[in-house]
């Protein structure tokens, strides 16, 4: 029954000559592991294909969605991060096994007279593969895609005559955008794929037609394909998924950075590994000889490839190329470890990359705290948050006069003795207060030293009168600074304040009917006569939000106001920006450890 | 059992071979393929984000609704997430909402979407081909149609049962709320698959 449906198939399609002859090819000497590696690369092609094809069904192409989707895919979606990692795993493998495809080639002299042909199909498809590489690599749309891909982008503009137009065309338009993205992804999942099996076709076709070359001397009799050549060619294959896996599982499927973003410096960019040779080469070719390096050097070594079968027609000629591309290799190598070991010891760099490792690890957060993106995308997420937002605005515009712990907000230390104005680490918490309200650091740079305020009532008045305190004062100030700081309604104080409450209470009493204090601020009641800040929700983001707005208003400073600027009332800042400051200055931002859900 | 005389050593390692190979050839494509495949079934995999209950959602105020019963198109607006995309408020479907004179049930509510394929449904001032004349639904797609209190009207409509009437309430005055649901097109059935 199922043998006269075959041979009813067969005469239809004559799929059985077919499977003969793809199966028992002959292999001269008989099957061999040096002739595995054409096959591994196919193998890891269709991996390409397989993967890519799902992945793509869950992709979506624009500067809002490529970055959202493709976080959905390795964070959500069911395997996602498992695809996702093969795909992305198996694209370097691929390259590593081209290499090795092209020297057994190259030293077997498979890419003699007469199969010149099938050893150009072969460049071009190792090119196709590297223009595979380089379009995926944008495709995620994180800052590390993004720059690494503006760079090549801005390689092809210094192309002479066509250079600035082959980039608008490439780019789809002037800038890296939503065209750039639907472009790439046509090429990466289309136009390249196609014509790589177009070309691959060709190319086993003509290896069949001239047949394997066989290293000699042979060592065995001739053997078909099958089973022996098959059997290696599926243990090397073996061999490369067992190792991509190892990644894929190591890593739990590829990386995804924080979101492309232009107005967000990025350090950590570099090209991926096997593309860093040219970007260390690039360093060698100062201001207009960037062309010798970028597009000269690169087609000559192609051009040259294109003429190898004819170079190895002579003995001579043949060890040339092979110690050509040996040399190549080696210096490819060379310029590998050489940016490596550069990176390695640039502190800046190192910096950058955990800066950025941060910046995906964050916007991953928000993204799962906020149970999903904003229709803005995942940018919005990052720009309303204040733990990414606060030390930049910080360091931009307080940290010329403010400290915070000392640094600029980022982490950099900065020069004390330039410090004119207080150091803001922990705004209106009870340490800061105690820090304030002590003769011996009143009038120090971190709080009032740098000011005019140094020689000003309140430094006065802690100098005077809060030296040496008996033991119930000092208990009373301590309860004014509790009910003071518990104003602010700090998060990192919530549990304090809860505990203190009935301390806190107490404080509110004293600070209200002590006359030191209510003679200059208003506290709790409107007071005209008040000089100095409202002490009413001291700290809090409503008072954060309008000091920093306006520090000249009559509730604060007034005519008092010492170099503050009025950020929000002068424009320098927008009430956006205002109210996440005010948010990261009071530690109030959302944190993993609070989220609750699953 | 009788005794089988041995099979030769060389057959025995050449079937070794090629069952190896089968094996393997066969684990190199079921990863990527399995894995793949997996990914595409997510959706199956995914809990519903609404239940099947539906949502309540305040729709408009009585005032805007024809005292004469003629029904007025509105959206349903609420919070959507779409895979990754949260949308904060967004039309997540259209209802036609009816003033009666019911007291105890003064505003009646129906799903845009035709039972039979969903397609939206118009309102027409006439039901097309059909005696005598009135005012009903009408499904542009495959004309099914439907009077205005959403039974089919024409015989030979396609649509399986009668326009999907959601539940509805007036509460604060005037607010009227809608508990809005979709249900599965193409069954005689009424079966709700949330909002």
């Amino acid at each position: 029954m199922i043998k006269s449906f075959l041979h009813w198939l067969d005469q239809r399609t004559g799929y059985k000559k077919i499977t003969h002859e793809a199966l028992y090819e002959n292999v001269p000497g008989g099957a061999r592991w040096r002739y595995v590696w054409g096959s591994t690369l196919t193998f890891a092609l269709v991996i390409q294909f397989v993967t890519g094809a799902f992945l793509w069904l869950a992709y979506s192409a624009s500067t809002q969605t490529s970055w959202e989707s493709v976080y959905y895919i390795q964070n959500n979606m069911f395997l996602g991060w498992f695809v996702r990692g093969l795909h992305h795993y198996t694209a370097q493998a691929m390259v590593v096994l081209l290499v090795l495809h092209l020297m057994q080639v190259l030293i077997d002299g498979a890419y003699k007279a007469p199969r010149e042909v099938n050893f150009w199909t072969g460049i071009i498809l190792l090119l196709l593969v590297l223009g595979l590489a380089l379009t995926g690599y944008l495709l995620p749309w994180d800052q590390k895609g993004y720059w690494a891909s503006r760079v090549v982008a801005n390689i092809v503009g210094i192309t002479p005559v066509v250079g600035q137009d082959v980039q608008k065309l490439v780019v789809g338009g002037s800038d890296f955008g939503t065209p750039t993205l639907t472009r790439f992804l046509a090429f990466h999942a289309g136009v390249l794929p196609a014509l790589i099996v177009i070309l691959l076709v060709g190319h086993i076709y003509l290896l069949r037609r001239h047949g394997l070359t066989a290293k000699k001397p042979l060592k065995k009799p001739d053997a078909p394909f099958w089973p022996d050549q098959v059997l290696m060619d599926s243990v090397a294959c073996l061999a490369v998924l067992a190792a991509v896996l190892f990644f894929v599982i190591h890593y739990h499927g590829a990386e995804l950075g924080a979101p492309a973003n232009s107005a967000e410096p990025y350090d950590a960019a570099r090209p991926e590994w096997y593309f860093l040779f040219l970007y260390q080469f690039l360093k060698y070719f100062p201001g207009e000889t960037e062309i010798i390096g970028a597009i000269i050097v690169p087609v000559v070594i192609v051009v040259f490839m294109f003429a190898m079968p004819f170079v190895g027609r002579w003995k001579l000629g043949h060890r040339f190329n092979i110690g050509f591309v040996c040399a190549l290799l080696a210096g490819a190598g060379m310029l590998t470890y050489l940016a490596a070991n550069e990176d390695r010891h640039n502190e800046r760099y190192q910096i950058a990359v955990q800066q950025a490792d941060a910046a995906a690890e964050r916007v991953k957060f928000l993204a799962q705290n906020n149970g999903g993106i904003p229709p803005d995308g995942a940018l919005a997420l990052l720009a309303n948050d204040p733990l990414t937002q606060g030390p930049k605005l910080f360091a931009a515009n307080c940290a010329s006069c403010h400290r915070y712990g000392g640094t600029d907000g980022l982490g950099n230390k900065l020069d004390d003795a330039k410090e004119t104005a207080s150091d803001l680490k922990g705004f209106a918490s009870r340490e800061w207060l105690n820090g304030l309200l002590n003769p011996a650091t009143v009038a120090s740079v971190h709080y009032f030293g740098g000011t005019k305020f140094k020689d000003g009532d309140m430094v006065g008045f802690v100098q005077d009168h809060l030296k040496d305190l008996a033991a119930d004062k000092q208990a009373e100030l301590k309860k004014i600074i509790a009910a003071v700081s518990a104003e602010a309604q700090l998060p990192a104080q919530q549990a304090l304040d809860k505990a203190d409450a009935g301390a806190i209470v107490e404080g509110r009493q004293i600070l209200r009917n002590d006359i030191a204090c209510v003679d200059c601020h208003q506290f709790q009641q409107p007071d005209k006569t008040a000089v100095a800040p409202d002490l009413t929700g001291y700290g809090s983001k409503e008072w954060l939000v309008t000091y920093l707005n306006d520090p000249a208003n009559p509730r604060f400073y007034g005519k008092d106001n010492d170099r503050m600027p009025s950020f929000g009332k002068d424009g320098r800042l927008s009430a956006q920006e205002i109210s996440v400051l005010a948010d990261w200055l009071r530690g109030d931002w959302a944190k993993p450890s609070e989220s609750a859900s699953p | 059992m009788p005794h089988h005389s041995k099979p030769k050593e060389p057959d025995r390692r050449e079937f070794l071979k090629k069952a190896c190979c089968v094996a393997i050839g066969g684990a190199l494509g079921a990863v990527p393929v399995a894995a793949g495949v997996g990914l595409y079934l997510d959706p199956l995999l995914r809990k519903a984000t609404n239940s099947k209950e539906g949502l309540n959602v305040r729709v408009t105020t009585l005032d805007n609704l024809p005292a004469d019963g003629t029904p007025r198109q509105f959206k349903v607006l609420a919070s959507q997430v779409d895979a990754w995309m949260k949308t904060p408020e967004t039309p997540i479907g259209a209802v036609y909402l009816v003033r009666t004179t019911d007291a105890q049930k003064p505003v009646r509510a129906f799903n845009v979407a035709c039972p039979h394929a969903g397609c939206f449904v118009a309102y027409v001032a006439e039901i097309p081909n059909y005696s005598p004349e009135t005012p009903g639904y009408f499904c542009p797609c495959h004309n099914s149609s439907f009077k205005l209190d959403g039974q089919i009207a024409r015989a030979g409509s396609p649509a399986p049962r009668g326009l999907d009437e959601l539940e509805c309430f007036v509460q604060n005055e005037n607010e009227v709320w809608v508990r809005y649901q979709k249900f599965q097109a193409g069954t005689a059935e009424k079966v709700p698959l949330g909002a």
